[in-house]
């Protein structure tokens, strides 16, 4: 079944902006959806018409095959939703603003309280629960509008950038719980700049750029279409005369650092192979960049 | 229990708290007003006034004062309730719940209720102290009362929802609502006024809350109570009808 459907979705604003141009995607329940895109892309104004904070001009959507201009109320109570800038009261306190959510989707306070608890201990915050969000750092805010948005226990979560300005520690114990959450079964829809982030979670990738849809493919057959990649080497000895590293491309960076790119017909074996050749010892080597970052750039770019 | 009405009570305790968590900024003022008004105009000027509708000018001007807390205290609270979540955008956790906007509108307006008629409350138990106010109709006290504070929470709803910057919260008081009331009957008798005044203080919607809730505790009156309570009515269907249409529009909400 799919968790959600987007057909033919437009949007213009008030003053003329087109910012979506006929969006169309479907996202299978269970799946962790990626949804990337520039600045300005239409990442946000998607997610909020989902989320009915931005009206739409034209178009339809489904949430679990309930139409949102059928029944917009039982759809919503299907999705949980994490935006990208704190929207809560600062001065309320953690237990508070999770709870009253809670009842917003019209649950009992009793339940409300069970659900917050849960929530709230999985994500570090249930000892900060009596305090005011205004004393909270930046990620655990984060955080609480993750739990706030959990907290009706929604079949389709849509987290839009949750973990922009949130330090690395952090960021990898929150992919935990993402990926914890979606391996229980939970669709899961993420907008990110990170494309690593991407990369690590997502199962299916939907590229947008100015207001269109550029690709909509599994991760998998994505990663397919990039055909070349570039590794960075540090050598332990400085790079002196080196003309040639046939039948690969390099460039030296500086003396003991080089970049080697290689098609994905070529193995990492062969590259050894032919810097053994030339006596180049290796000390380390990385990807120079993010491999979907490489192809993100390249499909925005055309 | 029934989802609504979860969510109703959910936001109905919100707002209470947060009136009751700022009381220095929500209660305490009108309170220190409203002894300032007693004061100035009931002890210092109003003794050397003569009586109106045979009470003394401390007795006639009370249910106005009452009524003055009660309106300003409701819309106040309101408008800037409901501004302060679009601020913080903590609105937004409303808009994307199922809460049916009829539900948004009567728990931010059940916040302004509590306010106006608590504030109402403090200014009556204040009164005790610089007049006798006798209650000739509780029923008519109470329907006043209440619809009264419904009719500006509603309204002060709507200034709410049109707002975009913390000047517009203001500006509405300022220049509508308080030269309305202070030319709504609370210090005078339209009686006493020449008939062109009369008859354009008739145009004054604020005139028949006054007068009627002066009616409930003084018996006197200038104009028909019931005429006074279907204005109300009026005002309240209309005024709650301009709210769901703008929640459901997604003006100045939604973009």
């Amino acid at each position: 079944m799919l968790a959600l459907e987007i057909d033919n979705l437009h949007k213009r604003y008030r003053g003329g902006v087109q910012a979506l141009q006929g969006i169309s995607l479907g996202v299978q329940e269970g799946e962790f959806f990626g949804l990337l895109g520039p600045n300005g892309a239409g990442k946000t104004t998607t997610i909020g018409i989902i989320t009915s904070l931005v009206t739409k001009t034209d178009g339809r959507i489904k949430v679990f095959g309930i139409d949102i201009d059928e029944d917009f109320p039982a759809a919503k109570r299907l999705i949980g939703v994490v935006p990208q800038e704190y929207n809560f009261s600062i001065f309320e306190k953690v237990e508070d603003i999770v709870c009253q959510q809670a009842g917003y989707y019209g649950i009992s306070r009793l339940q409300a309280h069970q659900s917050a608890e849960k929530y709230l201990r999985k994500l570090g915050l249930w000892e900060k629960r009596h305090v005011t969000a205004q004393t909270l750092s930046g990620g655990m805010k984060r955080r609480l509008m993750i739990a706030r948005g959990l907290v009706h226990e929604p079949k389709l979560l849509i987290l839009d950038e949750p973990t922009a300005g949130v330090d690395v520690e952090l960021r990898r114990g929150m992919w935990e719980f993402l990926a914890e959450l979606n391996a229980s079964g939970r669709t899961i829809i993420l907008t990110t700049h990170y494309l690593e982030e991407a990369e690590l979670l997502c199962n299916q990738i939907g590229i947008i750029s100015g207001g269109k849809l550029i690709e909509n493919t599994s991760k998998r057959s994505l990663l397919r279409k990039l055909d070349k990649e570039t590794f960075v080497f540090n050598t332990k000895e400085p790079i002196t005369g080196l003309q040639s590293l046939k039948p690969f491309e390099f460039i030296v960076v500086d003396e003991t650092t080089m970049e080697i790119t290689l098609s994905k017909e070529e193995s990492l074996n062969h590259i050894f192979e032919v810097l053994d050749n030339q006596n180049i010892i290796i000390e380390s080597m990385r990807n120079k960049t993010n491999r979907l970052e490489e192809l993100f750039l390249e499909m925005v770019e055309q | 229990m029934n989802r609504n009405l979860t969510s109703f009570i959910c936001i109905a305790r919100k707002e209470t708290t947060r009136i009751f968590r700022i009381w220095i900024q929500t209660l305490v003022p009108p309170a220190i007003t409203i002894i300032l008004y007693f004061i100035i105009f009931g002890r210092l000027i109003g003794s050397q006034l003569r009586d109106i509708g045979g009470y003394d000018y401390m007795a006639f001007i009370a249910p106005g004062l009452i009524m003055m807390s009660i309106i300003t205290n409701s819309y106040t609270n309101t408008v800037s309730s409901f501004f302060s979540a679009k601020f913080q955008r903590n609105i937004e956790e409303l808009l994307v719940s199922p809460t049916p906007d009829w539900i948004i509108v009567l728990g931010y307006v059940s916040g302004g209720m509590v306010r106006g008629l608590f504030v109402g409350l403090l200014v009556s138990i204040i009164s005790f102290f610089f007049t006798r106010l006798p209650l000739f109709n509780l029923g008519y006290v109470v329907m006043f009362a209440v619809l009264t504070s419904f009719v500006f929470s509603l309204a002060g709803m709507i200034n709410g929802i049109f707002a975009r910057k913390f000047d517009d919260v203001s500006i509405i008081p300022t220049f509508v609502i308080t030269p309305l009331t202070y030319l709504g009957g609370v210090f005078y008798s339209i009686s006493l006024l020449p008939d062109f005044w009369q008859t354009l203080s008739r145009t004054n919607p604020i005139i028949y809350m006054v007068d009627g809730f002066r009616y409930g505790f003084l018996g006197i009156s200038d104009i028909s109570v019931l005429v006074g309570l279907g204005m109300l009515l009026l005002f309240s269907i209309i005024l709650f009808s301009i709210n769901l249409f703008l929640l459901k529009n997604g003006i100045g909400v939604r973009t």
